[in-house]
């Protein structure tokens, strides 16, 4: 059962401020991941206080990166129901967890950062293994 | 309390994802939530039997790989039971 909108508010903030897309419908998550063309970051977010709190700080602190994805988006898992289902369909031989990131390079999954590798981890730490992803998805072809 | 406490007020492994070596030979791998006198208490646990393909190593690197294929999503252990219990991204994968 979905949290009192009011208590997750703060959670959907933190990621629309750090330029995140939210989707919150099947066809919201079609219209930006239908088009496999790029690259696209996804993050299943998520209500718990400590995993989903390092993970957030962490996605901000790596999109200030010179190299990031050129679509950023998110659903809210728990919270936005019909729109994490329709996401994880898009990599659907990874379990579901919450929080975890999907880094998608023309439709497919290049690099996936689950829940336990989250867990306990600064979110600086997290950062770094994604920027690295960018780095090596993300940038220019040469 | 020593080290990073993940869920302040809980045990330093609630919250965390971990792999349980059974007594048995089972492995259990899924989220730690309190070890008290029931045993410990697992949720989202995926279970490999002994002697069950693929071989426990290449099942492990599997479910850090793919993330946690959920047999039962609670689960209480047996003290008795419990053996060695690891943090499943302390790993080498």
């Amino acid at each position: 059962m979905p949290y009192n909108p009011l208590l997750v508010a703060p959670m959907r903030a933190d990621m629309t401020r750090m330029g995140a897309r939210e989707l919150l419908t099947a066809a919201d998550v079609d219209a930006a991941l239908g088009d496999a063309r790029g690259t696209t970051l996804v993050f299943i977010n998520s209500v718990c206080g400590c995993a989903a709190g390092n993970a957030r700080p962490a996605l901000a602190h790596a999109l200030r990166h010179g190299v990031k994805p050129e679509q950023v988006v998110t659903v809210f898992a728990g919270q936005d129901l019909e729109a994490t289902a329709r996401a994880r369909q898009y990599f659907a031989d990874y379990q579901p967890s919450s929080p975890s990131i999907a880094l998608l390079k023309d439709g497919e999954v290049v690099h996936f950062v689950h829940r336990h590798q989250i867990e306990g981890r600064p979110p600086e730490s997290v950062a770094a293994d994604l920027t690295k992803a960018f780095d090596r998805h993300c940038g220019a072809a040469v | 309390m020593a080290g990073r406490v993940f869920h302040p007020g809980h045990e330093e492994l609630h919250g965390v994802t971990v792999v349980v070596t059974g007594r048995s030979g089972r492995t259990y791998v899924g989220r730690y939530h309190e070890h008290g006198d029931r045993g410990l208490v697992m949720h989202d646990v995926a279970i490999h039997e002994p002697g069950a393909a693929p071989a426990r190593e290449a099942w492990l690197e599997r479910q850090q790989r793919f993330g946690i294929k959920v047999d039962q999503r609670h689960l209480i252990v047996p003290t008795d039971e419990v053996g060695e219990i690891r943090r499943l991204a302390a790993l080498a994968s």
